[in-house]
């Protein structure tokens, strides 16, 4: 079998073809430029619906949003824009999820506000607060007797609002008058 | 005093393949550095009163600042370990109560940054020889002279003699606004998404802050 083209230039094809010969590839350039543009253009999406689920999930904790860097600022091959690729669709699923069990847990507490409303009695000494609902601030429900053992003797529960946490207002630096007995 | 000229810089030819949207704007403003007269600091207040935690937030959402996390991930920066400036910014200003005046420049480039979202740089217009443009850094380079030795084939802001700064990283000491500073060339980088018309809003908002204090009419 004959290879290289400096054997093979200038003899007919035929006559190559009739001795055997394999003619040499010219080695192929894959220009992968396009795929590394698509890629580029699916972070970009992902980007997107991570950053409009970040949004949607403020106030709640326990969200892991890392996407690890690569090295950067420099120009990605196509394996590590893949990496990046497939690394925010395995973040934006596992945060989609644990929104979905949260806000499941969320609904679940929503319903149980409204049945401690209805009968105190039934839910003792239970306290929901806006962080179990995911709202901001600190205010929260509370089953309590009213007027304290007696209440509790008698059987009269009711539900304590609180009105959260007090604005902060700073030391104040008027100097009250003293009174003069 | 003259009329500041807005002037585009250059890409290397590799990098505007690769991101062709990727650009560079560039102006330089006589003024020196010093601290920031009364009406900077309180536009810098009014700017801290109106950026409230929400709008820190939301601000991955906005078109600006989103294009530049998008590129910021697709040159292998993670923009919730290595901030975008904007969001580098709001998070400033979630820390300590308010955008804190660290004089001119500085006060210029956090206002046009702030209001804009266009990521801008400050440099001493005196130390950058030729005009500037974003390459990719060759072998054995380093970051200004005897600086930190750069990875080969980083992406660098350059000029005629060498790197200036990271794209979106360390700027060389060397090439920074200092004491003796008598004119800023204000640096803009765009990326893919971000319009001209905010670059330029960017580059004017701070050549007339700088401008501004340095006539003392702001």
């Amino acid at each position: 079998m004959v290879r290289g083209g400096a054997l093979l230039e200038g003899t007919p094809p035929l006559e190559l073809y009739a001795r055997g010969a394999t003619t040499p590839l010219a080695p192929v350039e894959v220009d992968e430029r396009a795929a590394r543009q698509s890629l580029r253009d699916q972070i970009a999406r992902l980007e997107s619906e991570l950053a409009s689920l970040f949004c949607s999930t403020f106030p709640r904790q326990g969200f892991d949003w890392a996407v690890p860097a690569r090295g950067g600022p420099k120009v990605l091959s196509l394996l590590e824009l893949e990496q990046v690729r497939d690394q925010l669709l395995v973040r934006l699923d596992d945060n989609r999820r644990v929104l979905s069990e949260q806000t499941q847990v969320e609904q679940d507490n929503r319903c149980l506000i409204e049945e401690m409303m209805l009968d105190p009695a039934r839910y003792k000494w239970q306290r929901v607060g806006n962080s179990d609902i995911g709202e901001p601030g600190c205010k929260h429900w509370h089953v309590t007797p009213r007027w304290g053992v007696l209440g509790m003797l008698m059987n009269w529960w009711r539900v304590k609002i609180s009105s959260g946490c007090p604005l902060a207002g700073g030391r104040s630096r008027t100097l009250r008058p003293r009174s003069h007995s | 005093m003259s009329t500041p000229m807005l002037q585009r810089g250059w890409v290397e030819a590799e990098l505007a393949e690769e991101f062709p949207h990727l650009a560079l704007r560039q102006m330089v403003v006589p003024a020196r550095p010093g601290r920031s007269p009364r009406l900077v600091k309180e536009r810098l207040r009014t700017m801290s009163d109106r950026f409230t935690g929400g709008r820190a937030v939301n601000l991955r959402q906005q078109p600006i600042p989103w294009a530049y996390r998008v590129f910021f991930r697709q040159i292998g920066i993670d923009p919730d370990d290595h901030r975008t400036p904007v969001e580098g910014l709001a998070l400033e200003r979630m820390f300590h109560g308010g955008f804190k005046s660290q004089g001119l420049p500085h006060d210029a480039v956090v206002i046009a940054t702030v209001e804009t979202g266009v990521a801008l740089m400050a440099l001493d217009a005196d130390r950058v020889t030729g005009a500037l443009g974003v390459r990719l850094a060759r072998d054995d380079e380093r970051l200004g002279t005897g600086g930190k030795r750069l990875e080969p084939r980083q992406m660098v802001v350059a000029d005629d003699s060498g790197v200036v700064a990271v794209l979106f990283g360390d700027c060389a000491p060397e090439r920074e606004v200092a004491a003796h500073t008598r004119s800023v060339l204000l640096a803009a980088v765009q990326v893919k998404g971000v319009p001209e018309v905010s670059v330029e809003e960017a580059m004017w908002t701070a050549a007339e802050t700088l401008q501004g204090a340095v006539t003392g009419a702001s």
